[in-house]
């Protein structure tokens, strides 16, 4: 008798909970997830020690310019003088836009000053020179 | 008789819905996030413009020009610096007088990643006097080049 109670004995996982848990996951990955939108530019971004994260990832617009001083907003090649016109219209949709000025670091100031100028001109205040943390990181 | 058994069978059918596959398709789902989480947010050194044509007069006192001519040689005030030596002058002079505000003046010609440096030393300087007083308050301008 008392070896066929042992062996009644069921010894499952129960997996009734892992759709549970797993959904949790699911979701802390939707919520945390920016698809990639922009191809950009090819760029050596500068190196900074004092680099920090942009909060809100929802509101940038990204400003690239490569070491020729090809500008491109947005994976859109613009001139200088078209800065303004474009910026304006993205402030215009969203006031708080954050510009991301992913600038090569070989680039002449010259440009990065202009880029910045038209910037000023069209009230897209909110810059942030992107570079990248010092000591190895890659991007 | 007949009608009893008959009823039983009924009753005892089950309808449940099958939910064994519900963790895999969740586990697809799962593993698409999971690759198209991009896990390298923007970063950079940030800083807010003035708004255009606003032009504020200010005490020659107030003002901490930093230079940095086309070779990245840098000049605070009257003089020449080394790079590692900013963040300390910065503080420096913040701590004497708070009102202070930075101007940097930078050559046409010179490379981006000669503002960058200076802008990271400066932005140093800025955290470690953030630490010791809360309300401080950033101040740096960009001097406009005429072109």
């Amino acid at each position: 008798m008392k070896i066929k109670t042992k062996a009644k004995r069921s010894s499952r996982i129960p997996t009734a909970s892992i759709a549970d848990i797993v959904f949790l996951l699911l979701i802390f990955f939707m919520s945390v997830t920016v698809f990639k939108e922009y191809q950009g530019l090819r760029v050596e971004l500068p190196l900074a020690k004092a680099t920090k994260k942009i909060e809100r990832k929802r509101m940038i617009t990204h400003i690239w310019i490569n070491a020729q001083g090809e500008i491109n907003v947005d994976d859109v090649m613009v001139t200088l003088e078209n800065i303004s016109t474009v910026m304006c219209q993205k402030i215009s949709e969203n006031p708080a836009t954050i510009v991301s000025l992913r600038a090569d670091s070989r680039v002449k100031y010259a440009i990065v000053a202009q880029v910045i100028e038209e910037l000023k001109q069209s009230n897209a205040l909110r810059v942030n020179f992107a570079t990248l943390t010092e000591g190895g990181e890659t991007g | 008789m007949a009608l009893r058994i008959h009823k039983k069978k009924i009753l005892s059918r089950e309808s449940e819905i099958p939910t064994a596959s519900l963790a895999d398709i969740v586990f697809l789902l799962l593993i698409f996030f999971l690759v198209t989480t991009s896990m390298n947010p923007d970063k950079g050194l940030g800083l807010t413009l003035p708004p255009p044509g606003e032009e504020t007069k200010r005490h020659k006192e107030d003002i901490l020009p930093i230079f940095i001519n086309s070779a990245g040689e840098m000049l605070i005030r009257e003089d020449i610096v080394s790079l590692n030596e900013i963040k300390e002058i910065v503080k420096g002079n913040f701590r004497k007088n708070p009102k202070l505000v930075i101007s940097l003046i930078i050559d046409v010609n010179a490379e981006y990643r000669y503002m960058v440096d200076v802008l990271d030393e400066i932005k140093l300087a800025f955290d470690d006097l953030k630490k010791e007083n809360p309300d401080f308050k950033e101040s740096i301008s960009l001097a406009t080049p005429a072109f």
